[in-house]
């Protein structure tokens, strides 16, 4: 029952917060957000699972699976729970939403009950999407994901954000609906093998080669046409290159605390969807087609690097970037090795804590100077150290230094991908030379920025910024840091629920 | 049981209404230029009230799961009648505390309460018809008040015109009907309908009874507002008052379905006419026609619409080709699955399209005007409603924030499992471009920020009740489909077997 009480917390909160005056609503939201923090990081402490949710021989956490509607092939089930996978996405979460919300003080000014009502709400959805397992409930809350981000893009954003926003709708949209027509196109070929859209069963039956064929079409076409539907409507979440126009467009126009949701939870959204259904429930295709499946990521390393060294927004540079850091998840899930679907998992987590940590520290380099052109300003340092300092911790955590969070996502997944499949090894030594791009323009825009005599074209007094802006941000340097220093506090956990996706060495599954 | 109600009392809800109705006639003619709207509607919501009360009752009692068979055999009253006319009479219902406001100055108080409580009576008539001729007089009963109810508004010329148009094509249909009707008696010689599906496998009259069949179902389209007998509905629905407009799309269409799905599933057994290939009467393959021509134009004219209230309309006649899979991807083994996917999605579509058009009269209510600019920063003034639209709006689209997700995701699904999954595949994409139109009422009433000069001083009771009530029930289908699955289900096993 934990997990239907850590949602339904959030939900109350977010009415109550919808309810509250304007003038308390932040606060509130904050506070209630505490709430299912708190009870994340309960559940964490008392996790006791092993193995994949998916497959055969695993025990979850707080599952609950009870009948809801009982139509033959179409029956649905209230099934959620949580493994090694899903429960950190669900810690990530939660802190980064309690964040985001201590971060929306100073930049949201108006229609506060609205915006922070709609943050609690969106929190609410990525929680059942992470710990969803029948697919029915799992699309409900991945749907549900949109009309909160829809509306706080579009009222709360920037200049575009019309534009923004519907784009950002549209897209996402459609690709659900592919995704939802592929996966459903697999069930429907799975025939009388399956009663339910139950996840852990559509995947055992999928694994055990029962597909059949769907009226003309054969079962080894209705696979591949299936991976091909779900891995472009979940590509368009993550975002792999070429489906990633969206991203930019919503990370500027969004504001600084949904920006950190985007990027923290909802790009995991899709990583997380690729990992759960076309990585998990078709292998073989996945395996097959790993060149292809690795170019893209590798495609999406450089182009997203290289795009971003391009930019002269500070907030489009780091939107850009990660593009760049979910090639590399892709990377590492298709490389079917432990280290490298367990660093490609680590690494979702890693990239949320530290997008929302860039996000954070440019929205309030943003609010103190009313500026995000890197050609605007120079020598932030001098006049808010303390901000600076952490751009600049946050800045080589994305460069993936030693221990700090990205540097062990990343090592795994280079070494798990590294001789992995056919070609592995220049992929990977291709994706390691994005490495060098990244630490390229994140150190050229901060010696722009950061460093070097003051001068900004402003009319605002720019100085240090508030203690409720900085908090979060040390909040999250701290998590950075300590996931680097001792990423087993996450790493054995994913380990344990990754290692049965994987074929034994010498032999395919 | 130690009590058992006698036989005719499985009318009950219909004779509920019909007694609403003449008690309001006997009202009128006592005092009649009351305009008591409190007593009026009150009663007319009352009478749906317990016509509601009635067949949940039943339904819950399962008084439907034997067929009861009535005067002759011309009515029945199963699973099916009750699941249909529980969903005209919450309709009813929502529209009778919502026009408590929205007659605020009107005349004709009374005749408009008592003509939507006898068009009502119609309804579920129609939904209970086991022989042609209740078939045809029902949905003339249905018919008529609704023509006068388009044009109650006499002063405005919009719903005068509308009035006519309906009133013109409805009697070209209803002539279409009265002679598909008389050429399947020519063929069968029989108007009751299990008789009729009896001797229709063995005719060899098969050009006359086709053509019988293809008239009849002409005659249903146009209650339906099914492309190419949809033209009135966008006119009709646009000039009638925003509370007739919620009624005649989302009641009148359902029971145009109610009454097609039992003509053409019990009259005409698809074994017989077309998988058995014994006479090529192929009626399933017209409705297929009929569903992917009306989704398709159906929400691309909704697209390019610059009334919101126009932009329903064309989005109902969208719906109406949804529902039509119900028959369309009948034959494929798969038909009570099939045809209780179309009776789930037009119980839910009873509500939220009902709740759109109620706030639309809302809108009307406060004079602000009928474009999508109109409805600019309207959330600004008037969160509570603009909430609920949007809740409704993203229903119709599929967004899974209440029941509209889930009963189109059991059409199409159970379209997939019959093997039309292209019927499926042209509503799935029906329904992605539907959110294109849809988003734009929302983004005007949220995103954009006020152009318009509204002021709203008022907040109408009842309509705000009436969308409040509407809201509730659209979001609880979501969690609580099971039931309507499960009486969907039954009542479609009734027909189909």
């Amino acid at each position: 029952m934990w997990i239907e009480a850590l949602i339904a917390v959030t939900l109350v909160s977010a009415f109550a917060v919808v309810l509250a005056p304007n003038k308390v609503a932040g606060k509130l939201a904050f506070a209630l957000s505490l709430l299912p923090l708190v009870g994340s990081l309960w559940m964490y402490s008392t996790y006791e699972a092993s193995g994949n949710a998916l497959l055969e021989g695993s025990e979850l956490a707080f599952e609950t699976n009870a009948e809801w509607v009982t139509a033959g092939p179409y029956a649905l089930n209230w099934h959620v729970g949580l493994d090694g996978i899903s429960m950190p996405l669900v810690a990530l979460t939660t802190v980064l939403t309690s964040l985001a919300l201590l971060a929306s003080w100073t930049p949201i000014d108006e229609r506060q009950s609205q915006f922070y009502g709609l943050m609690l709400f969106l929190e609410a959805s990525l929680l059942g999407v992470f710990s969803a397992l029948d697919f029915f409930v799992w699309f409900v809350f991945w749907e549900m994901v949109l009309v909160p981000m829809y509306v706080l893009i579009g009222v709360w954003g920037g200049p575009r954000r019309k534009y923004a926003a519907i784009k950002m709708f549209v897209y996402t949209n459609i690709a659900s609906l592919v995704m939802f027509i592929g996966f459903i196109a697999l069930v429907f070929g799975l025939g009388d093998s399956v009663t339910s859209l139950d996840m852990p069963a559509i995947a055992q039956a999928l694994r055990a080669g029962e597909l059949g064929g769907l009226g003309p079409v054969s079962a080894g076409t209705l696979k591949v046409a299936a991976f091909v539907a779900m891995f472009a409507g979940f590509a368009v979440k993550v975002p792999v290159v070429p489906f990633h126009t969206w991203l930019p467009d919503a990370h500027v126009e969004a504001p600084t605390p949904v920006s950190i949701m985007l990027a923290g939870v909802l790009l995991k959204m899709g990583t997380y969807a690729l990992l759960r259904f076309n990585f998990t429930m078709l292998p073989n295709v996945a395996q097959n087609n790993a060149p292809i499946i690795a170019l893209f990521a590798v495609v999406s390393v450089i182009y997203g690097a290289m795009l971003a060294l391009a930019q002269s927004d500070l907030k489009r540079i780091v939107a850009y970037s990660s593009v760049s850091s979910m090639g590399y998840v892709i990377l590492g899930l298709v490389a079917y090795t432990l280290y490298g679907m367990g660093g490609a998992t680590f690494q979702m987590v890693a990239h949320g804590l530290i997008s929302g940590l860039m996000f954070m520290s440019v929205g309030v380099i943003y609010n103190t100077t009313h500026t995000r052109m890197v050609s605007d300003m120079s020598g932030l340092a001098s006049k808010m150290p303390f901000t600076v300092a952490v751009f600049v911790a946050g800045a080589f955590g994305y460069m993936g230094l030693p221990l700090m969070a990205g540097f062990a996502a990343e090592l795994f997944i280079f070494l798990g991908s590294f001789g992995a499949f056919a070609g592995s090894v220049w992929f990977t030594a291709a994706a390691m030379f994005g490495i060098v791009v990244v630490a390229g323009y994140l150190l050229f825009a901060m010696q722009r920025t950061l460093f070097g005599p003051f001068e900004l074209e402003t009319d605002y007094e720019v100085g240090p910024a508030a203690f409720h802006d900085v908090a979060p941000l040390v909040v999250l340097i701290l998590l950075v840091i300590l996931l680097g220093v001792e990423p087993s506090i996450f790493y054995t956990m994913i380990q344990d629920a990754v290692n049965p996706l994987v074929p034994p060495v010498g032999g395919g599954a | 049981m130690a009590f058992q109600l006698p036989t005719w009392m499985a009318l009950g809800p219909t004779l509920a209404l019909a007694l609403t109705g003449l008690l309001l006639l006997v009202f009128d003619s006592i005092t009649p230029s009351s305009t008591d709207r409190g007593l009026l509607a009150g009663t007319a919501t009352l009478g749906s009230l317990v016509a509601v009360g009635l067949s949940a009752w039943y339904l819950l009692a399962g008084t439907g799961s034997e067929p009861i068979v009535l005067y002759g055999d011309a009515l029945v009253v199963d699973t099916m009648s009750l699941f249909f006319t529980f969903v005209f009479a919450s309709v009813t219902a929502l529209v009778s505390v919502a026009s408590f406001d929205y007659l605020r100055d009107h005349s004709y108080q009374a005749e408009y309460y008592a003509l939507v409580t006898l068009a009502a009576t119609g309804m579920t008539l129609m939904a209970s018809a086991n022989s042609l001729a209740v078939v045809f007089v029902s949905l003339e009963l249905s018919s008529l008040p609704s023509f006068a109810l388009v044009a109650i508004l006499k002063r405005n010329r919009g719903s005068v015109e509308a009035g006519l148009k309906y009133f013109l094509i409805g009697a070209l249909s209803s002539a279409i009907l009265a002679y598909g009707i008389s050429l399947v008696y020519g063929v069968t010689g029989s108007l009751l309908l299990p008789e009729i599906a009896s001797s229709v496998g063995g005719t060899d009259l098969t050009g006359v009874l086709g053509l019988g069949v293809l008239m009849m179902l002409g005659g249903f389209a146009y209650k339906t507002s099914v492309v190419p007998f949809h033209f009135w509905a966008p006119e009709a629905y646009e000039g009638a008052p925003a509370p007739i407009s919620a009624f005649l799309s989302s009641a009148s269409k359902a029971a145009g379905f109610a009454v097609a799905f039992r003509v053409f599933v019990v009259a005409f057994p698809i074994q017989q006419l077309v998988t058995g290939a014994a006479t090529g009467v192929d009626w399933v393959l017209a409705a297929q026609i009929l569903a992917v021509v009306t989704m398709t134009l159906g929400n691309f004219a909704a697209a390019t619409q610059d009334t919101v209230k126009r932009m329903l309309a064309y989005s109902s006649v969208g719906h109406a080709g949804y529902v039509l899979i119900g028959l369309a991807a009948l034959s494929g083994g798969n038909n009570a699955f099939v045809l209780a996917g179309g009776m789930s999605h037009l119980l839910v579509y009873g509500f939220m399209n009902t709740g759109a058009f109620l706030f639309i009269a809302l809108t009307e209510y406060w004079s602000v005007g009928r474009r999508f600019e109109d409805f600019n920063g309207l959330a600004s003034q008037a969160p509570f409603a603009c909430t609920v639209m949007t809740l409704f709006l993203f229903n119709l689209a599929g967004l899974p924030v209440g029941g509209g997700f889930m009963s189109k995701y059991f059409l199409f699904g159970a379209a997939v499992g019959a093997g039309f999954w292209w019927l499926a595949a042209v509503g799935a994409i029906n329904s992605a471009l539907s959110l294109y139109y849809y988003s734009r009422v929302v983004k005007a009433m949220w995103i954009e920020d006020a152009s318009g000069e509204f002021d709203i001083e008022s907040k109408p009771a009842g309509l705000y009740a009436a969308l409040a009530a509407a809201a509730v029930v659209t979001v609880l289908l979501l969690p609580g489909f099971g039931p309507v699955w499960q009486y969907a289900t039954e009542a479609a096993e009734a027909i189909v077997a």
